[in-house]
């Protein structure tokens, strides 16, 4: 374009966009709602009676569906207990010195001497703290379990992939098992399979599918078209091709796979003793938690993420050795064979006293140490309690109350030394228009509406917010910042949330999660800038975000509530911890794979150190970044029935008090709350991506 | 194109081994309606309805004939087609419509059983990213056509051993692919083709991703390997060098049509249209110009003899030294013409003024 013709351009008039009118006219039915909440109360707190019996619909069904399979799941149930039983008495039966070998075999093969060597003294552990039983009964689980998964998860992805047309429908209920809350359809089993293990299994089965599933399709897609070409002209056919050429060619992801479904079974067999029944490790955790004995409940703990890296590290070794060029199994030396075999006869004939060094091993309690430990713990909270409280205290007064009831709840004389005055409010209003105004300049009206939002949302409280602005902001804002398909998907959640009477619930979880969230990436994502900028930083952080990946949801509750006692700050802490390893991973990834040519051209321009981060790093790493996000808030929304345990009121509890109750439709209800806010998520995220293209 | 005597393209001696007929491949909800009985008319047009309706031309309206023995080339650069009809001939890809005809049969009526049994008999290819199998060593690649075919363990060992050293890579048979370098790899892709003993040879850009050095010496081994096994080759590049080396003849093809075959002489001395010219104008006509091509009949014994597929470069040298012109010999010694200085000074000319339009 020649420059005569740019000057020729006419001026366009000025006119309002039209996104910015239909802001508009969500922020004054917004303005219309907080006006007349007083009068009608209805537009803040949805009436029980208006919303329609969905809790007691899916309970009837349930009901009958029950009573028709009872028979059948019963009969499945006592199969499965008896196998459980025997695998069960089977690895309490091998004396521990031989269990520890035969882990350590299995290690050598996958990471060589120095991972027998991990696994054995983790194990060795397990011996000492006298958890040695507890351990081995969720081994027995885990191994179970993790075949089931796996055969049934490979299936599906296979399936998957001979069926394009099979794929969609399949994410969409791989969405769904892996986001509602493991809680949520324990009831269901319950109610099928009866009280015990049984249904801790099952629901593990169910839980760690997905992943198997994703891999494998993830896996056969990335076969180069090349392998599958040279295949057919070998003169493959197709299931020649299948199994001799795309699926060896996809093993690493297939293992990688496996690896990830046995975490997950590891996570969900814990979280799954709230069932009781089966002593095992997860039980010993919430039992002394449950007598306050935080010591034993560290100890078991940490049992418990030795028992997860050790089978992390075995099961990802065998992944990685995949790739590497060394495939022949190595076996371990002869005398090695000689002394395990002798060690073994030993081992079984002299059982009894190999019990009583393990007790003896143990301690005189039983446990190792574990009253010092215990009275340590206790001493402690006792001597910093002052230092804990304050901090919990500054949190909930001028974080989590304000977010939760709003400003206008939240000041008052006794702690924010103010109370709410006419003057104060102008403040805050003309504070608000000042960030709109600042925030429009540097974005656009899209900052101001923000802004003004923002603003509302604070004064007024996530529990204080009429939920027909709500809707039609949420809606609105997925329409514009995605499509229209989030748009629909996101009104038509929330309708479901209403019309389920979970809205209060649903409320609490957004704000419990989204500060969480917030305070995630903020930190993570600060955490992982500075981990791309310097190895140092790097190599420090990779492992403390491969122990916090590798843990069990359950184990995080254990120092919080022990510093923090229950509550809300409590829980806010626990979700952190668990949300908080994506954002610092896919940032310093995101950072680290922006091309060379272009931070060097940027360098060259004169771009200093803060300007390159901010203007040429992070807006090429967005895409990983968002990712991140995307799993940060798929993490935080995953901890919510956990941490329902440690007293909340969102719709994590709501899930933890339907399980109490066994009540399926409740416990369903609230459950696919919790993954709908994941999926609409995921979908507004995925669909902002997508728009930017 | 006046006074060079251009000998035919094909060698019609040798019996036609692959025919291609009329293929058609459009991709798309319904792309048998667009398909045009031959000749086509109208490419472009055609091509411009049919992008209308969504839909995409890949190929359209190809046909050939390679001979036995020939390493036919298919030129083009990337959309033209290429790659997509080399793998309608082998049915990778589906073609729309016409026919293929491996020793009159035809492929495109054949059975998935009979395909894949012809895939295992007279087939092999190599593909430009190798394919290889990464979890297979060099010497269990190479023997996987074999293994799948239901081959012992130890005859097909000992083939693919064979074959490997064919190709020069003896002693690297416990190697992963990954161990190897690029041009090693595709090295295993060449043997790997070769080990059912194919008559059909199938090279989809073999060496365009390997350095130009080793893109050279791959071109070498190649036509090594063709002197001592003689297969029927269709060849696919988009390196119009690599096509005049190699080729016996070239096809050109641009947005799914084939605009010229003819040999490489024949291409550079008339050209079909100028999209041809332009490609070729970078090419020496008195490397791509053989003896046979400019000779005129009669013996004359006085001569000196030199083969009919001289490249007239090297006369060039010889014409300085003195000679007036030369006698053209057959395999056998026999005079089949003679090649005046007249003739080649005047190719030498065509180069120039070649040269200076340019």
């Amino acid at each position: 374009m020649s420059l005569s013709q740019t000057a020729a351009l006419p001026r366009p008039p000025l006119r309002v966009p039209g996104g910015l009118l239909a802001w508009l006219v969500v922020l004054a039915l917004t303005a219309a709602c907080l006006a007349a909440r007083a009068a009608w109360p209805w537009l803040v707190h949805f009436p029980a009676g208006w919303g329609l019996p969905v809790a007691a619909g899916i309970d009837l069904a349930m009901n009958a569906v029950a009573n028709v399979l009872e028979p059948a799941s019963r009969a499945v149930s006592t199969g499965l207990a008896a196998v459980l039983h025997a695998v069960q008495s089977g690895l309490h039966w091998l004396p521990w010195p031989v269990s520890i070998a035969l882990v350590a075999v299995i290690a050598f093969q996958a990471g060589g001497w120095s991972l027998a060597l991990f696994c054995a003294l983790a194990l060795g552990e397990f011996v000492l703290t006298g958890f040695w039983r507890p351990a081995m009964s969720t081994l027995a689980l885990v191994v179970l379990a993790v075949p089931v998964s796996v055969a049934a998860g490979f299936a599906l992805g296979a399936a998957a992939f001979a069926r394009p047309r099979w794929r969609r429908p399949l994410e969409a209920v791989l969405d769904v098992m892996q986001t509602v809350p493991a809680f949520a359809y324990l009831i269901p089993l319950l109610l099928l399979f009866g009280f015990g293990p049984v249904v801790g299994l099952i629901s593990a089965v169910i839980y760690a599918t997905p992943p198997m599933t994703r891999c494998t399709l993830l896996g056969l897609q990335g076969v180069p078209d090349a392998i599958v070409e040279s295949a057919i002209m070998s003169g493959c056919t197709k299931r020649q091709s299948f199994w001799r050429a795309e699926l060896p060619a996809a093993r690493e992801q297939l293992l990688i796979g496996v690896n990830q479904t046995t975490m997950a079974t590891l996570g969900m067999v814990i979280v799954a003793a709230v069932i009781g029944g089966f002593d095992d490790i997860g039980w010993a955790v919430l039992s002394a938690i449950r007598k306050a004995e935080f010591g034993q409940s560290l100890l078991a703990g940490v049992v418990i993420a030795l028992e997860a890296m050790v089978i992390d590290r075995i099961t990802l070794g065998f992944a990685l050795r995949s790739r590497a060029s060394d495939r022949s199994v190595r076996l371990p030396p002869l005398w090695f064979c000689g002394v395990f075999l002798a060690l073994l006869a030993v081992a079984v004939m002299s059982r009894g006293s190999l019990d009583e060094a393990s007790v003896w091993l143990a301690g005189p309690h039983g446990q190792f140490g574990v009253d010092q430990l215990n009275a340590a713990v206790f001493a402690l909270v006792r001597d910093h309690g002052g230092l804990f409280d304050a901090l919990k205290n500054t949190a909930l007064y001028y974080v989590l109350l304000p977010l939760r009831i709003g400003l206008a709840g939240a000041i008052s004389p006794y702690t924010w030394g103010f109370a709410l005055t006419a003057p104060v409010v102008a403040a805050y209003v003309a504070l608000m228009a000042g960030l709109a105004a600042i925030l429009a300049g540097a974005f656009g009206w899209r900052g101001a509406v923000g802004a003004a939002f923002g603003g509302c949302l604070l004064f007024f409280g996530f529990a204080g917010f009429p939920w027909p602005a709500f809707i039609a902001a949420t809606g609105l804002f997925a329409w514009q910042a995605a499509n229209r398909g989030a748009a629909i998907l996101a009104v038509l959640a929330l309708a479901f949330v209403l019309l389920g009477n979970m809205w209060g619930p649903f409320m609490l979880s957004l704000y419990l999660c989204g500060l969480a969230v917030l305070l995630s990436v903020l930190i993570g994502g600060g955490i992982g800038v500075l981990a791309a900028e310097s190895p140092l930083v790097s190599r420090a952080v990779r492992p403390v975000c491969d122990t916090l990946q590798t843990m069990p949801q359950f184990v995080f509750l254990i120092p919080v509530l022990m510093l923090f006692k229950v509550g809300e700050f409590t829980a806010l802490i626990a979700i952190m911890l668990y949300a908080i390893v994506p954002p610092i991973r896919y940032v310093e990834a995101g950072l680290r794979q922006v091309p060379p040519h272009i931070v060097e051209a940027a360098q060259q321009m004169g771009c200093t150190r803060t300007q390159m981060l901010l203007r040429v790093k992070l807006p090429l790493a967005l895409p990983l970044v968002m990712l991140g996000i995307n799993q940060t808030i798929a993490a935080g929304l995953s901890m919510l029935a956990i941490a329902a345990m440690v007293g909340t009121k969102d719709l994590g509890q709501e899930v933890y008090i339907a399980l109490s109750k066994a009540d399926a439709g409740r416990g369903a209800v609230a459950g696919l709350s919790i993954a709908l806010i994941a999926i609409v998520c995921d979908r507004i995220i995925c669909g902002a991506q997508a728009a930017t293209r | 194109m006046t006074g060079l005597g251009v000998a035919s393209g094909a060698d019609v001696r040798r019996p036609i081994k692959l025919s291609c007929r009329d293929v058609w491949k459009i991709y798309g909800p319904h792309p048998s309606g667009f398909v045009a009985p031959a000749p086509l008319a109208d490419a472009a047009a055609l091509r411009a309805r049919i992008t209308a309706a969504r839909h995409v031309a890949a190929v359209m309206d190809v046909s050939f004939d390679v001979h036995e023995g020939e390493i036919f080339v298919i030129m083009g650069l990337s959309g033209s087609g290429k790659s997509t009809i080399v793998r309608c001939l082998s049915r990778l890809v589906e073609p729309t419509s016409g026919h293929v005809l491996l020793d009159g049969e035809d492929l495109l009526a054949a059975s998935p059983r009979r395909m894949i049994e012809i895939r295992r008999r007279a087939m092999g290819m190599v593909f430009q990213n190798f394919g290889l199998l990464p979890h297979l060593s060099v010497l269990d690649n190479v023997a996987f056509p074999l293994a799948i075919q239901g081959q012992k363990p130890a005859q097909r060992l000992a083939r693919a051993r064979e074959m490997v050293e064919l190709v020069g890579l003896a002693g690297r048979e416990d190697s992963l692919p990954h161990q190897l370098s690029g041009g090693q790899q595709q090295r295993v892709g060449i043997a790997r083709s070769l080990a059912a003993g194919p008559e059909l040879w199938f090279l989809d850009e073999p060496f365009s991703a390997l350095d130009p050095l080793i893109r050279r010496q791959m071109q070498d081994e190649f036509l090594r390997l063709q002197r001592l096994l003689n297969k029927t080759i269709v060849f696919i590049t988009h390196d119009i060098g690599e096509a005049f080396r190699l080729a016996d003849r070239i096809a050109i093809m641009r947005d799914g049509v084939v605009i010229q075959i003819g040999t490489p002489s024949q291409i550079a001395l008339d050209p079909a249209d100028d999209y041809v010219a332009a490609f070729t104008e970078d090419v020496p006509l008195v490397r791509v110009i053989h003896a046979s091509d400019v000779m005129t009949p009669g013996d004359d014994e006085l001569l000196e003899p030199i083969a009919a597929g001289t490249a007239l470069e090297a006369l060039v040298p010889l014409l300085a030294a003195g000679s007036r012109g030369f006698r053209v010999v057959d395999a056998q010694g026999e005079g089949i013409g003679h090649v005046t200085a007249a003739a080649i000074l005047d190719v030498l000319a065509r180069d120039r003024a070649r040269r200076r339009a340019a």
